[in-house]
């Protein structure tokens, strides 16, 4: 640690950078949105947690198997995933700079979106509905929370994509709206991610348990 | 048509005029004092008009150093009602014998011990270190200012705002009386149905998202814009603490997040996670926020090793000795945070084999900690050690902090934890490692800085008394506890029935005297400083012979910090630069492209705070209002796609130049 | 500075002769052998500590700005041989710290029934542990002892030199169970049962208290603990025998309410499933066991039926007061009668009461005696096996 390592001491050292060394607007902004994205995915993670150690603490309730419809969900899950399919389509088209085909991608992404959205709030409402409410077990109370917390998610990102798609239509594919648009991407595949495990872990292996 | 009643509910929820503690003499004498001074300052800014200024050139500001200040003064605002909370409690233990009651009752007791815990945390230890990181960090790694300049004045005032809650809950309504943590049941709504653990999980929720993004906002700027040549292996240790605990944020904040939220659930839904019936489980919470809590510790000491570093090695004109292990002891104390939380309760009956994993896990940590010491230690020898404030800062540091590690570890011991768990002698534990670690390191830091960031060196006189108060202060305020806990007392008692014990408390109550006279004669020196600045005056930029790269340019910096980007060839940067013949750039200078002020991040945060109240009190309509608003703010920041400006390159060489003749006069 | 700092210490050496330090003096044999893991921690970590403060002043003095004679060399930063010292030596005390640990912890794990009563001297094997059952009340301390038949609030009293194990839970939030002089502490908490084993060696009157702040009462949570010759703990339990009053369910509701600075009171009988029941969180009538509950949901819950379901379940959710959106929410006004809700859980499959005959060995919290309140979390985040009916 004690020499020098690039620079001998005859070579006369470069001590700073004649040209403006602009760090180029946004560099960070993958990486910081990145971890953003790792940052919410503990959030999940302690709600998967949670719904693991409450998961079955039905208090004389109604169980998983007594709730889920997985057809609806196996439906509502299509939603999201295509969703993902079509916003990656939307980036695709970005890349070649073709604003409508990009636009029309994302108008289809936000209606896969309100879809997946308008499922998730149905089954909600009849699970509400037939008494089965966030305060009826705790199993419920993890339930609720966990899957809420990804369709507040999921709204929030539809709030975000009407958001980017009026930017677009404003000033077209500047580089400020590319990154945008990169990150939404990041964030909306990262939701299907998280529903993956949702739909793995609390559907599935709750109508196994 | 509904009644007046329905209608005064609607509107101000269950905030009544009950909720006003016009009752206690002394809430309502701190309001009048609060009132009076809070009236003078705003009438004073205004008589002098400043509000414009103060708008213009720090609410708005995206500087990372104006930020860092105004983190630096929450936080001193800050430790003064903490510190408050803390004198009135060591009062009323030591009044509360022989069939007294003291002076305070149950219900206005327990919020205190709450606060002043939540407070010193959250709100005066946070700040300080948030902001000593965001002020230095740029500066050391020859950045132009942080990742995100916006996200980091919006931080700023997320942190602020949730400071405002807690102090709002002082006069309106009460805080939450539960301890620190709020652990439920206890905080959970059928045990404290009033507002005060809605303050505490308001007011942290809107201060941890400041706190979040500012840990992701360090983070990059950390990894993202060092200046060419300095790898991670050069990067100033003041820096590489600074990223661990930047991590360290952002990998534990959002637990903190989490789980205050489904306590909000509990409370406001009816939900069942931390309840004792319908299957909930209040264990959870505790192993939860523990995961938080722990790490949070060494989020907070970490900055303080960084500094101590810096300390040691330019006030004994040396290299760091053991840069490298310095930098993996620091990594590995990051990774074991993560697996000690469990010693927060091994009294919770978690089985053998899990206490002394957890316990054997916590000792660990010591073995890097105490390479760091050894570190000092040696950084010292065969130095020429200069006694200046700072240093002395230091050794009082190493002296004091070693007791409070070796207290740890025997905490750590799951049997010797059984006795001393929730006693005393833990109280005096975590103060002697957080005072003497993590204060003792601010205190350091602060001076360090302070003629960098000001211009002008702080005066040393108040300075030395200041620092004598608060060591001798500290031993007499926290010794006794720990005798106390050998004693078998417990934490968080209002009265006591043995007057044997008494005698302790009123020596403790005189340690904290003692510290309140080091906090006065802190600000006096402050105050003094600032009357003598011009005796005082720093021109050099350099003013204690510095070894890394903020001491190369002007105290204050510009603010774009560096007129050229430095280049790196050595990690203590300056040193290598000041020993190999850097001469200052005094032409060629370009314009300099910098982020533009926006006053969107104290717009939100004050948005945030109507949202935080409108919860406490039920007041629908205003948290409705308040959360459309934030969003409505934020869609449309986004829409402003002009965000920066170029500093002209004749502004540069006017600074610049000045700069040439300052130096010229003072001979350097 | 030092030694400024010592002179203003010594009034305070001659203050320590005259206290009692209970933690370091104790009087059962837990807590002495606990005190001696205190001690001997510290010892060894004192055999770093005291080096590193001695070098900090001496290398502080030595090195000054104005000794122009000490070596000054400012380049020096590495030592390979110095680093590999300054790890190993914190590591070794670590790795002899962490032995003791291991063994200290699995030693005195409040779980383990004791095998000795003091230094030198095994328990018999007759001997009988003195069994007490521990319930932290909001802000009073109830004891019952189903062997001598009585209870009493705020007194606690033990043979000398006789085994007690504590059976602990709380009625309302956590506690912590502590006697100084008895034994470390121990959580007390709802619906959850801790346990602890320990002895009392001398005879005396010994200070008990809550260590886990509990709200508004905290402070008055107090009790006596005494150590009592044979004779005198049988003269005590006759006190109380003759005390009258019967811990029955409605007594205990009514005790159980919130008081603050209670004085000690006796029972003379309770009601054998007071505990149990306590535990379960079902003594007020008409409530479902919590052991019932968590064996209906180890087969599944009781379907879309038990929706309803929700009065005989509810503890202390809206005795006080109710949660904002929920205060009083549709389906518990829906509800049936407590008759019709008794009638549900009778349906249910009756838990047939499981006692545990393994011996517990640090594995965890353990499962009321009934059928299993609630899996620890600490089960999924460490994924230990351990029982599971679901």
């Amino acid at each position: 640690m004690t020499s020098p390592q690039t620079i001998t001491p005859d070579e006369a050292p470069v001590f700073y950078l004649t040209d403006e060394h602009a760090h180029p607007e946004g560099h960070s902004t993958p990486l910081g949105f990145w971890i953003y994205l790792m940052s919410d995915c503990l959030i999940f993670a302690i709600l998967f947690a949670i719904y693991g150690v409450l998961g079955a603490n039905y208090a004389a309730g109604p169980s998983p198997k007594d709730l889920f419809d997985l057809k609806l969900v196996a439906l509502n899950t299509t939603m999201l995933l295509l969703s993902s399919i079509t916003y990656g389509f939307a980036m695709l088209t970005m890349e070649k700079d073709r604003v409508g085909a990009t636009q029309a991608w994302l108008a289809v992404t936000g209606l896969f979106g309100l879809a997946f959205l308008s499922i998730e709030l149905y089954e909600f409402h009849h699970f509400i509905e037939i008494g089965a409410t966030p305060q009826r077990s705790a199993f419920l109370s993890a339930f609720f929370t966990l899957v809420g917390t990804h369709g507040l998610h999921v709204t929030f990102g539809t709030i975000w994509l009407v958001t980017l798609m009026t930017q677009v239509a404003r000033h077209g594919l500047i580089p400020a709206n590319r990154r945008r648009l990169m990150c939404l991407s990041m964030f909306w595949h990262f939701l299907d991610v998280i529903w993956i495990g949702v739909f793995t872990f609390v559907y599935l292996m709750g109508m196994l348990r | 048509m509904p009644d007046t009643a329905t209608l005064l509910k609607l509107i101000f929820g269950r905030l009544t005029l009950e909720s006003i503690p016009l009752h206690e003499p002394i809430l309502l004498a701190t309001f009048a004092v609060v009132a009076l001074g809070g009236l003078a300052l705003l009438g004073a800014l205004t008589y002098f008009r400043l509000w414009g200024y103060l708008w213009r050139e720090w609410f708005t500001t995206v500087d990372h150093k104006r930020i860092g200040i105004m983190y630096m003064v929450l936080g001193i605002v800050m430790l003064l009602r903490g510190f408050s909370d803390a004198v009135m409690m060591r009062l009323q233990q030591a009044m509360a014998f022989n069939g007294s009651d003291g002076y305070l009752p149950a219900q206005h007791y327990d919020q205190i011990f709450t606060a002043h815990g939540v407070i010193m945390i959250f709100f005066v230890a946070m700040p300080l270190v948030t902001g000593l990181m965001n002020y230095v960090v740029p500066l050391q790694i020859g950045a132009r200012d942080v990742s995100f300049p916006f996200l980091n004045n919006f931080s700023f005032w997320m942190t602020t705002a949730g400071a405002v809650l807690v102090m709002m809950s002082l006069f309106v309504g009460e805080f939450a009386r539960t301890g620190w943590l709020a652990y439920p049941p206890l905080s959970g709504i059928g045990y404290s149905p009033d507002a005060g653990v809605d303050y505490y999980i308001w007011a942290l929720q809107v201060a941890g998202v400041g706190t979040t993004l500012s840990g992701i906002n360090l983070v990059c700027t950390i990894i993202k814009m060092r200046a060419p040549g300095m790898t991670m292996m050069r990067m100033p240790v003041f820096t590489w603490t600074s990223l661990c605990t930047n991590v360290l944020i952002v990998a534990t904040f959002p637990v903190l997040t989490a789980v205050l939220a489904l306590l909000a659930l509990d409370r406001y839904v009816g939900t069942n996670f931390f309840t004792n019936d319908f299957g909930g489980n209040p264990m959870m919470y505790v192993n939860l926020i523990w995961i938080w809590g722990h790490p949070e510790v060494y989020i907070l000491i970490l900055p303080a090793f960084g500094i101590f570093s810096e300390v040691t090695s330019t006030f004994s004109g040396k290299r760091l000795f053991g840069y490298t292990s310095m930098v993996y002891a620091t990594v590995v104390i990051t990774i074991l945070s993560y697996l000690v939380w469990l010693h927060h309760f091994f009294t919770m009956g978690s089985g053998a084999s899990v206490n002394s994993f957890f316990g054997i896990t916590t000792m660990i940590i010591s073995i890097p900690t105490g390479a760091k010491i050894f570190n000092w230690l040696f950084t010292m020898y065969r130095g020429r050690i200069r006694f200046e404030l700072p240093m002395m800062w230091t050794l009082a540091f190493m002296l004091t902090f070693v007791i409070g590690g070796m207290t740890g570890v025997l905490l750590a011991v799951p049997p010797a934890d059984f006795v001393l768990h929730n006693s005393l002698f833990l109280v005096a534990h975590f103060h002697n490692v957080i005072i003497g670690g993590v204060l003792y390191g601010l205190f350091a830091g602060m001076i360090y800085w302070w003629p960098k960031a000001f211009g002008f060196r702080l005066e040393p006189f108040w300075g030395k008394l200041s620092f004598w108060f608060w060591v001798v202060g500290f031993w007499f305020a926290f010794m006794p506890l720990y005798i106390l806990g050998l004693m078998g007392v417990t934490r968080r008692m209002r009265v006591f029935d043995d007057p044997s014990l008494q005698i302790w408390f009123v020596i403790a109550g005189l340690g904290a005297f003692m510290i309140l006279l080091g906090i006065i004669f802190f600000l006096v020196q402050i105050g003094v400083s600032i009357w003598r600045r011009e005796a005082l005056r720093e021109t050099t930029g350099d003013p204690w012979n510095g070894r890394t790269l903020e001491w190369a340019t002007s105290s204050p910096p510009p603010d774009y910090n560096f007129a050229f980007t430095p280049v790196i060839h050595d990690n203590d940067a300056w040193a290598d630069m000041k020993q190999r013949g850097y001469e200052r750039p005094l032409e060629g200078f370009k314009p300099i492209h910098m982020p533009r002020n926006t006053g969107t991040g104290i717009i939100l945060a004050g948005l945030s705070t109507c949202l935080g109240f409108g919860l406490i009190w039920y007041m629908w309509w205003l948290a409705a209002l308040s959360f459309v608003a934030i969003l409505a703010t934020v869609v449309a920041h986004t829409f402003n796609y002009n965000r920066d400006f170029d500093i002209p390159a004749e502004e540069v060489v006017r600074t610049e130049d000045a700069r040439t003749r300052l130096l010229a006069g003072s001979g350097a | 500075m030092n030694r400024l700092r010592l002179v203003a210490l010594l009034p305070l050496f001659a203050l320590l002769g005259g206290c009692n330090f209970v933690v370091l003096s104790p009087a059962g044999d837990v807590a002495a052998q606990q005190r001696y893991l205190v001690i001997i921690s510290t010892a060894l970590m004192l055999l770093i500590i005291v080096p590193v403060m001695a070098l900090t002043i001496l290398f502080a003095w030595r090195y000054r700005n104005s000794n122009r004679q000490a070596r000054y060399e400012p380049d020096w930063d590495h030592s390979t041989g110095l680093e590999l010292v300054i790890w190993a030596a914190p590591l070794l005390i670590i790795i002899c710290l962490g032995a003791l640990t291991w063994m200290g912890t699995h030693l005195l794990d409040p779980y383990r029934p004791l095998d000795r009563l003091a230094a030198g001297r095994s328990v018999p094997e007759a001997a009988k542990p003195l069994e007490v059952e521990v319930v932290a009340l909001d802000w009073k301390w109830l004891f019952i002892y189903p062997e001598q038949g009585i209870a009493t609030v705020n007194e606690l009293a033990a043979p000398v030199d006789r085994p007690i194990h504590f059976r602990i839970t709380a009625s309302s939030v956590m506690n912590s169970f502590y006697i100084p002089a008895l034994a470390g502490q121990i959580y007390a908490m709802p619906a959850m049962q801790t346990r602890l084993h320990a002895v009392i060696n001398a005879p005396g009157r010994y200070q008990g208290f809550s260590a886990n702040y509990s709200g508004a009462g905290f402070s008055g949570m107090r009790f006596a603990f005494l150590g009592l010759s044979d004779g005198d703990f049988d003269g005590w339990v006759a006190k109380a025998k003759a005390a009258g009053a019967t811990l029955d369910r409605a007594t205990y509701l009514q005790l159980e309410r919130p008081s603050e600075n209670e004085p000690v009171r006796r029972y003379s009988g309770f009601d054998p499933k007071l505990f149990d029941a306590i535990l379960n969180l079902c003594v007020e009538p008409g409530k479902m066991c919590m052991s019932e509950m968590m064996a209906v949901d180890a087969k599944g819950g009781l379907g879309l039926a038990g929706i309803a379901n929700t009065l005989p379940l509810a503890y202390d959710k809206y005795t006080r007061r109710g949660a904002v959106f929920g205060a009083e929410p549709g389906y518990v006004a829906s509800v049936c009668t407590i008759e019709e809700a008794q009638a549900l859980t009778t349906r249910a499959p009756a838990a047939s009461a499981r006692r545990q005959t393994a011996p517990i060995r640090g594995a965890g919290l353990p499962l009321p005696e009934l059928s299993p309140r609630r899996p620890a979390s600490l089960s999924l985040l460490l994924g230990s096996a351990r029982p599971s009916n679901s």
